[in-house]
């Protein structure tokens, strides 16, 4: 079965409070020309679909709406795909709730 | 930044650090404790639900002060295939009791009190703060950490990892593997607000009674998974949660198989009409005894999440979680009282007094079925929800079928599903499992 293509993520984002931490990225892709099968599954798994393709086939990152759960690094740390760390200090999803 | 040394460094405040932090000051230690959060809480995410005994070790009169939110008096199960489910629901008036059990709560206000309560017993609590390094002698000893506020180094005796399941210093520091995708689950969660009466009303309660229900079968679509909904007082935690591996493999998306669990018939009524203020996304560890990694070493030991103790099984992590860092930091304060070194072979008294818990206890009871769920998960998350589905529908639906057919047709959709080997094979295989 598909997933349903009225899911939108960035609303469910939206529910949210950050304090992104502009220009300090804590999750970087590392520069490839092709994606490998760990980058393309970050596309689907992602919570916060903060992985996109670009329009040259490759994998990117957009750590604003991330919620540090830390799949992306489960899955493409050992491969060497990305880096991974949390944010600084107090940067990053507040939750209020949790 | 910190030029004093402290008798422990614990780093996190979720509910192993604070229950670590709390023992340790409460026995005279100095303790500092590190959280990268603007307050505790404001990263940990959980369902959820608080087991009182392991809080009441901690803090006898929780009940009279800490934000919880129902008491619960009913527990439900169910097994879903697309459009119903088989449900068995435990409820006694027993649970309302003098003393409740269990209790759902909300972590960020949760963990802020709990917070206070480690401040009031003594240790230094400093928030938004990241430990980005453990520091090291040259004997590879532990010493103490170093952290994104500059300052250099601070240094303690005992460093005690309460980092929970993306903990960074342990692994980078060697002293355990990273989560593998195999044994860690992505639970996707959103809080679904609604007026108290409605709640009440929705769920058959009355004051502050309490719901929990646990959710399994076509939701996670063949991937080993559950769903769960939770009441609270004016809000209700909705999520599901399945292994990364599966979710890796397959490429479904959390956020889709949330909505999908969310719209199922038997849900969509509970939460009809609700407005939506987070959504959130957690690990948690299912590796089960098998990924238990070495618990301590010279200067540090590790607790709760970030030692893979968490029981998936009957989802206690949480309870896990403080008593690790409880008997953690017992053991710590022996040593210290005796004033022994904080070596390998004195910590180890940590693992020895965890080992006659039922921490691990229990979590050596299930040691085979994260396995078994994970290699059969077609069986048990997808083929049996729908065919007992099928079975209970055939069962109550009245249509002139003679009883006799009924039950041959169920059981022979049963054998052309699994065939009698493989029915006998999952029920003995989960029988020695769960033994
Ligand atoms: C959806 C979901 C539902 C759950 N339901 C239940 C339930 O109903 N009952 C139950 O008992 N358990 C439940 N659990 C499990 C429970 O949440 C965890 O077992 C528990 O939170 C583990 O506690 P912990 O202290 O080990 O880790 P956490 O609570 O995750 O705390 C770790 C802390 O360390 C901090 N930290 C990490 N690295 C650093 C660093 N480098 N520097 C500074 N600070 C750092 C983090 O910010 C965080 O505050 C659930 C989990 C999830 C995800
Ligand atoms: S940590 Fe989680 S939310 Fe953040 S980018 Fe990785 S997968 Fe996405």
């Amino acid at each position: 079965m598909n997933v349903e293509p009225s899911v939108r993520v960035e609303d469910k984002l939206y529910y949210n409070r950050y304090l992104v931490d502009i220009g300090h990225p804590h999750v970087k892709v590392r520069a490839h020309t092709t994606p490998s099968a760990e980058l393309l599954a970050l596309l689907k798994v992602c919570p916060a679909r903060c992985y996109e393709l670009n329009d040259n086939g490759q994998v990117e990152v957009t750590v604003d709406g991330c919620i540090e759960c830390g799949t992306c690094r489960v899955i493409a740390e050992p491969t060497g795909d990305i880096q991974w760390s949390h944010p600084r200090g107090g940067y990053g999803v507040l939750f209020k709730f949790g | 930044m910190i030029e004093e040394r402290f008798d422990a460094i614990v780093v996190g405040a979720g509910m192993a650090g604070n229950a670590a932090a709390l023992t340790m000051a409460k026995r005279g230690l100095k303790v500092l404790q590190l959280e990268r959060g603007e307050y505790p809480g404001s990263k940990n995410v959980q369902g959820a639900i608080l087991y009182a005994d392991m809080m009441e070790r901690l803090i006898p009169e929780f009940r009279e002060e800490a934000p919880l939110e129902r008491h619960l008096v009913e527990q439900r199960f169910w097994l879903l295939d697309d459009r119903s489910h088989v449900g068995m629901h435990y409820r006694s008036d027993d649970f309302n009791e003098e003393r409740p059990n269990r209790y759902t709560i909300i972590r960020a206000p949760f963990d802020k009190w709990f917070s206070s309560k480690v401040r009031e017993a003594g240790a230094t609590v400093l928030c938004e703060t990241t430990v980005t390094e453990l520091v090291r002698d040259d004997r590879e000893r532990v010493v103490g950490v170093r952290t994104d506020r500059g300052g250099g180094e601070i240094h303690a005796d005992v460093v005690v990892l309460a980092e929970g399941v993306n903990g960074l210093l342990g692994t980078r520091a060697g002293l355990r593997a990273r989560p593998t995708p195999n044994n860690v689950a992505l639970a996707v969660k959103e809080m679904h607000f609604l007026p108290r009466e409605t709640i009440e009303a929705r769920f058959n309660l009355k004051g502050d009674e309490g719901v929990v229900i646990e959710a399994a079968g076509t939701i996670s679509r063949g991937m080993t998974g559950m769903g769960f909904v939770y009441a609270n007082k004016e809000c209700i935690s909705v999520g599901i949660g399945c292994l990364v591996a599966d979710f890796q493999r397959t490429g479904q998306t959390p956020y889709g198989m949330l909505d999908h669990f969310k719209q199922h018939p038997s849900v969509a009524p509970l939460i009809a009409g609700s407005e939506i203020k987070e959504y959130a996304a957690h690990l948690i560890p299912e590796g089960g005894y098998k990924a238990i990694p070495q618990l301590y070493g010279d200067g540090w030991v590790v607790v709760g999440d970030a030692a893979q103790l968490n029981n998936a099984i009957h989802r206690e992590g949480s309870n896990l979680a403080m008593t690790s860092g409880r008997i953690a930091a017992e053991a710590i304060a022996e040593m210290k009282s005796r004033r022994e070194p904080m070596t390998a072979k004195n910590l180890s008294l940590y693992r020895k007094m965890l080992a006659d818990s039922f921490v691990i206890k229990d979590l050596k009871k299930y040691k085979d079925l994260p396995m078994l769920m994970h290699t059969h998960s077609q069986n048990f998350f997808l083929t049996y929800p729908q065919l007992i589905s099928k079975a209970m529908q055939n069962f109550v639906r009245v249509d002139g079928t003679p009883k006799l057919e009924k039950e041959k047709a169920t059981l022979k959709s049963f054998v052309k599903a699994r065939s009698w080997r493989g029915l006998i094979g999952d029920a003995s295989r989960f029988a020695r499992a769960w033994r």
